[in-house]
């Protein structure tokens, strides 16, 4: 094997790397955000909403990323829709990611017992405030987990922008293995490439996590003090 | 003994409910209930389980949307607008927010952010809904626990406090808000037999202070001292109504005679003082 050819091309790979972490953290930052707004509607929306928007999430969940990125990038155009491949990619990652966040904060928030929140009601705090000040911050801890696992999933999904050209470590690298031939040297490149990220993410998930739970343990540790007398009330 | 109607104000009305219902599906929990609660009155509500106090309760506080009739907070109708074409809607939670700016709610299980320590839970709303400067709020926050025996637990988090503490870390919170009704639901409930005394002590000084109650309870005894107006409540009616004394001396319907019998025969079981006066202890 000849691993030089890594180094004839490292500027290549290098922003190729470059890109893969740009759309990864673009695409987790897009679901994140897509995710939590979509959750918080479907714990206060009407039944209609709620209907339609728990419809759209099963349609994503049970479609293949590569087919939903095929329709917005291919099928976008002729509904007036024309993305560059980064954009669509982009775009494309977030929406699949947003519907498994969503799942997560739905499970997050409704872990936080309600009648905090009919506290909080009372004293005039306003929905966001609500969400904000004594929701998220108490289900972070729970949910921190889920959220660093999925955020690792979906940093394997963005090897598939590459078929929509978006020059990404996997276009990179197996557009480097193919002009050169060196097929398994490029390969195990990606692996150790996309191992890195995920090394990095979960360390960082990691280290989140500990801070997190040394701030918050105080608050989960007397909810579950407080659920038995709950249902007992 | 009962404050008396000289203790209130000009005889304004506070908290009103008319021909108010609610139901759950099909069950009526609540039927056509009218009452109105003058400044300075404390009421206490007692029933069966089921009766529907809570209900009555959350609805007054519009935590529950009650179905029909209506109700005013100091006049105003609590969570429906008037549309243009006479039909109610909901509102929205800015006008709710508003019409119940003066009302504040103690809850059964404390509901304590416990993320928060016991001054923090106290100065939240001061800060993000009174929109009070630090200082300011730390200062009302720490003389209202100060007011309920607290001061000194402060910097705790909730869940280091017992039962009765962090009732009244809620009833703190609450208060720090200065509402002008303040609703309670079973305060004590939730509590251990000898942390109950602590927490009906502080709601009794709050109404010889003359905040406005109105108090879901099981302590007859309270109700007995404390209450202006006793309701008796039994499958979502209003069944009989008046001052603690004739109500407990003198029940006129069978159900609240049968009522506070079983109240009675049970409390006379397991405690050797007469059950009315737990609230002196
Ligand atoms: N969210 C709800 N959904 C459906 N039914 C409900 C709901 N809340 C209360 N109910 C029903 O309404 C009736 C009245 O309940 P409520 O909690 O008001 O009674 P309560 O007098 O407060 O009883 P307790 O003394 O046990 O607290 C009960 O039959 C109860 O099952
Ligand atoms: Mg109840």
């Amino acid at each position: 094997m000849d691993f030089s050819v890594l180094t004839d091309h490292a500027g290549e790979i290098g922003s190729g790397f470059l890109v893969t972490i740009w759309t990864w953290v673009g695409g987790v930052l897009a679901g994140v955000i897509a995710g939590l707004i979509m959750a918080v509607i479907q714990l206060s929306a009407g039944p209609w909403v709620r209907g339609v928007l728990r419809c759209y999430i099963e349609v994503i969940r049970a479609t293949p990323f590569l087919v939903q990125l095929f329709l917005l990038y291919y099928g976008g155009p002729s509904l007036g829709l024309s993305l560059s491949p980064m954009a669509a990619g982009l775009i494309g990652l977030g929406i699949y990611g947003s519907v498994y966040f969503a799942e997560i904060f739905r499970t997050g928030f409704t872990s936080i017992p309600r009648g905090q929140q009919e506290a909080a009601a009372m004293l005039g705090m306003t929905p966001w405030q609500i969400i904000w000040r004594v929701q998220i911050p108490q289900m972070l801890v729970l949910i921190l987990p889920a959220l660093v696992n999925f955020t690792t999933i979906l940093g394997k999904e963005t090897p598939v922008l590459s078929i929509i050209t978006v020059p990404e470590l996997t276009f990179v690298l197996t557009g480097v293995g193919a002009e050169t031939f060196a097929y398994v040297e490029t390969l195990l490149a990606l692996c150790v490439g996309y191992f890195l990220l995920a090394e990095l993410c979960s360390r960082l998930g990691q280290w989140l996590e500990r801070r997190a739970s040394r701030y918050l343990t105080q608050g989960v540790q007397q909810r579950r003090a407080l659920k038995p007398r709950e249902s007992a009330a | 003994m009962n404050q008396s109607a000289a203790k209130r104000g000009a005889g304004d009305v506070m908290l009103e409910a008319r021909g108010m219902s609610k139901r759950f599906g099909d069950h009526t929990v609540l039927q056509d209930i009218n009452l109105s609660i003058q400044r300075s009155e404390v009421v206490c509500l007692i029933g069966p389980s089921g009766s529907g106090k809570s209900t009555l309760l959350r609805s007054l506080a519009f935590l529950e949307n009650y179905d029909d009739g209506e109700v005013f907070v100091e006049g105003e109708l609590l969570g429906y607008d008037r549309a243009s074409d006479g039909r109610r809607v909901r509102s929205r939670p800015s006008r709710l927010s508003d019409v119940r700016r003066n009302m504040g709610m103690v809850f059964q299980q404390f509901n304590l952010w416990p993320h928060l320590s016991v001054l923090e839970n106290v100065m939240e709303a001061l800060l993000r809904v009174r929109g009070m400067k630090r200082d300011d709020a730390h200062r009302l926050a720490l003389a209202t626990l100060e007011k309920v025996g607290l001061a000194e637990k402060a910097g705790a988090w909730p869940n280091r406090l017992s039962g009765g503490q962090q009732q009244r870390v809620a009833i703190a919170r609450s208060l720090a808000m200065s509402p002008a009704i303040m609703l309670f639901d079973e305060p004590t409930s939730a509590l251990d037999p000898e942390l109950v005394g602590e927490v009906l002590q502080v709601m009794r000084q709050l109404a010889e202070e003359g905040m406005t109650m109105v108090v879901v309870t099981h302590e007859m005894g309270f109700a007995a001292r404390v209450a202006d107006r006793v309701l008796f409540l039994d499958q979502g009616h209003i069944v009989e109504q008046g001052p603690p004394t004739r109500l407990f001396r003198h029940p006129q319907s069978p159900r609240l005679a049968q009522f506070l019998g079983n109240y009675l025969e049970r409390n006379s079981l397991f405690e050797a003082a007469p059950a009315l006066n737990r609230v002196d202890d």
